[in-house]
């Protein structure tokens, strides 16, 4: 088995609380050490990351991978690789491929896909309900056993509340991760912009902070009344972050994250009708984006994930409502990060934080930390190398990033999985 | 790209999409050019020679009547080779098939599409991906615009008021909807009009309707006070059925334009509508019909206004 040796490097590794210059010691797929060499360690290869940081490896709360059903947008395996290029080494799979995973099959050829694409951190979340469709409960635990790693009815809101609030008793019968992406159906009214000045002046459909929050307080009422365990995914408003650091104030354990994008954009991004910012939820103003900021710093939101949905050319190529939403963001979504921490808004721990350590809480999975023991998920990264988004360093299929040709700041150079290297920057 | 995409390098009309970005020397060289049409329709021979030899496409994606035959007048009035196409579509068509509409019209040597569409940002996304040297006009997209409407609008109160600046103008009914008021409130503006305000029900008014510029009002009988332009919109039935509006005659007894009623405002305030109305639910038979009325000048102003944008849009555009 491999031994590896990082040397050098600035470990930062926020759940030890681990911040200085040394060295991280691999063996048989874990971590060995992040003080001492081991006795009788022997390396046989060392990667040199002076002047770079060495982090534990990224754990994605929200991906598309387009596959099953939709390869023609993107496939495992351009998605994998870019995946191990942004130094992400765990990744949730969002229920609604097709067909939509709410069968064990579909968990199980999931998972054929990722092992095929050596890639094997690829965890489905398993549909709440049938075909998403919020009328019947999925088979949650037959899902559970095939490695699904919580539920969710992703984009689909389930209009129900009492069909809600029996998956939610469902799910904590087997003590299943809801992950709940906030949104009323009917106050959403099949928009594709936030409802404020942007919206109306360029006569969009739009959809209210309220399709969100309202949402958001029902769960969160089912919760205290189902004990399911509950995660908020890509929160988006002000004031879901009032309301869950008030409902965690009054002893409701629920966390949430954020997608990447929505702590740099706004709605004024979107003028005039360019699809590369078409995003569910919408962009919303910049004081959303300043809260959802402070929300990160203090905990509230304790993750970010990449929201990464690729597309094909001809999804976004239309006029805006007709276009389909999402951005392929997994590339750039350390060098985001760090734009946070150069803007002061998080500090650099915090950063690695909201990626590693406090995704692998909320799915309470044994890594997104360097210690001993752990898988040894790693990854390396220039925080001062400057890289163009364009077609030679771009890995996805999706090219649907409103950062297409701009410079950014950061980039990953190697990238271990379980001890295996996925990641090598040439 | 921002709402430049509108002018070429020398600063002139190349499309017209929107009143948004253009400004008003350029709105008042549109109504100027409009002013110098107005006679040609008074000719035994109708026609200039402007546009010969140009092939203009009209694309309409939504039914419309008038908005089409101004176009396809004003075209021929310019001379130029007008076809005029219906292309039903359904909620499913992506924009792929636009898009390839687009391209197959192109290869037919075209010089300008006025398009007419549903969606809001279609004319935006026309003239992001059609050939160089194509021109296009928007004749409505979606909730968004509706710019030549607007113009024609500002022509018609032109020619009665002479003046913008002192002008005070209401405009009524399902702004939310309204692609039409979008585009007015955002010419009046340009143009310097006094106030341009809004008065409908919440239900019809967007969020943020004040970051448009303008003054709000939630009663006719307080919103027309010290008004010289009233702006009428058509209120469409499906109103009444998505629970914006309780019926009709409700509507038409808070925000029907009736003589009465039209005497709060100004002694001298006209009343314009951009059509088609419904009479007895927005305006009452005696107003659309009465003196103060506007409505059939506006209908012909739009061959002029029209025929304006077109000759702007399709000037010679540098030396190739």
């Amino acid at each position: 088995m491999r031994h590896i040796h990082i040397k050098q490097g600035r470990i930062i590794d926020p759940a030890n609380d681990i911040d200085r210059i040394g060295s991280i010691y691999i063996s048989d797929g874990k971590i060995a050490s992040v003080t001492e060499a081991p006795a009788g360690f022997n390396a046989d290869t060392v990667i040199d990351a002076s002047n770079q940081i060495v982090c534990p490896g990224f754990i994605d709360l929200s991906v598309r991978l387009r596959e099953p059903g939709q390869s023609r947008k993107a496939t495992f395996k351009s998605e994998t690789q870019a995946a191990a290029s942004a130094g992400v080494t765990t990744m949730c799979l969002q229920p609604d491929t097709k067909p939509v995973i709410d069968t064990p099959a579909v968990a199980e050829l999931i998972k054929e896909l990722a092992q095929k694409a050596n890639y094997p951190q690829v965890y489905p979340i398993a549909a709440l309900t049938q075909k998403l469709e919020g009328n019947e409960l999925s088979s949650m635990l037959a899902l559970k056993e095939t490695g699904c790693i919580a539920v969710s009815n992703a984009n689909q809101p389930i209009r129900n509340l009492l069909i809600l609030r029996r998956a939610m008793e469902y799910a904590a019968s087997h003590d299943l991760l809801l992950i709940f992406r906030p949104n009323d159906y009917w106050l959403g009214n099949n928009g594709c912009a936030h409802e404020g000045a942007v919206a109306t002046r360029y006569g969009l459909p739009s959809i209210p902070d309220a399709a969100e929050t309202i949402a958001l307080d029902q769960c969160l009422e089912l919760a205290e009344l189902t004990r399911c365990r509950v995660h908020f995914g890509q929160i988006s408003c002000k004031r879901s972050v009032i309301k869950i650091h008030q409902a965690n104030k009054y002893g409701l354990a629920v966390s949430a994250d954020v997608a990447i994008h929505q702590l740099h954009l706004t709605e004024n991004d979107i003028r005039p009708f360019d699809s590369a910012y078409h995003v569910l939820p919408p962009l919303r103003t910049e004081a959303d984006k300043q809260y959802l900021r402070q929300g990160l710093a203090s905990g509230t939101i304790s993750s970010i994930c990449s929201d990464h949905q690729p597309h094909d050319i001809d999804a976004k190529l239309g006029a805006f409502p007709e276009t389909e939403p999402g951005i392929s963001s997994l590339e750039t979504l350390l060098p985001l990060m760090l734009k946070l921490v150069s803007q002061h808004a998080i500090t650099l721990a915090q950063g690695i934080a909201a990626l590693s350590e406090q995704p692998a809480r909320i799915l309470k999975l044994p890594s997104g930390a360097l210690t001993p023991g752990f898988p040894a998920d790693v990854c390396v990264f220039d925080p001062e190398l400057s890289w163009q988004v364009n077609a030679e360093n771009w890995r996805s299929k999706g090219t649907n990033t409103p950062y297409w040709h701009r410079t950014l700041k950061g980039r990953v150079t190697h990238t271990l999985q379980a001890g295996k290297p996925i990641f090598c920057l040439q | 790209m921002t709402d430049n995409l509108q002018l070429n390098a020398e600063g002139k009309l190349k499309h017209f999409l929107t009143i948004e970005g253009l400004s008003k020397p350029l709105l008042t060289e549109i109504l100027d050019t409009a002013e110098s049409f107005v006679g040609v329709s008074d000719h035994q021979i109708k026609k200039v020679p402007l546009l010969r030899g140009k092939t203009i496409v009209n694309l309409f994606f939504e039914n419309s009547t008038r908005t089409r035959t101004t176009f396809e007048l004003a075209a021929k009035r310019l001379s130029a080779d007008v076809l005029s196409m219906s292309i039903a579509t359904s909620s499913t068509s992506k924009g792929e098939s636009l898009l390839d509409t687009i391209r197959n019209l192109e290869s037919m040597f075209v010089d300008m599409f006025v398009v007419r569409h549903a969606i809001s940002g279609a004319a935006h996304f026309i003239a992001q991906h059609t050939a160089p040297h194509i021109s296009v006009i928007n004749a409505g997209d979606g909730q968004h615009a509706h710019p030549t409407q607007a113009m024609l609008d500002m022509f018609t109160i032109r020619q009665i008021k002479k003046d913008f600046a002192p002008l005070r103008v209401a405009i009524i009914g399902d702004i939310l909807h309204s692609r039409v008021a979008r585009s007015q409130i955002q010419a009046l503006n340009t143009l310097g009009a006094a106030e341009v305000r809004v008065i409908a029900p919440k239900t019809l008014l967007p969020a943020y309707v004040e970051t448009l510029g303008v003054t709000v009002s939630h009663s006719l009988s307080e919103g027309l006070q010290d008004i010289d332009v009233v702006i009428m919109l058509r209120l469409q039935k499906e109103r009444m059925t998505s629970a914006l509006l309780p019926s009709e005659s409700e509507y038409f007894k808070c925000f029907g334009l009736t003589e009465g009623k039209l005497k709060i405002a100004k002694p001298d305030a006209i009343v314009m509508h951009p059509g088609p109305i419904n009479r007895g639910v927005e305006i009452e038979s005696k107003v659309a019909d009465g003196p103060q009325s506007v409505i059939l000048k506006q209908v012909s102003n739009g061959i002029a206004v029209r025929m304006a944008i077109m000759s702007m849009a399709m000037q010679p555009q540098g030396a190739f």
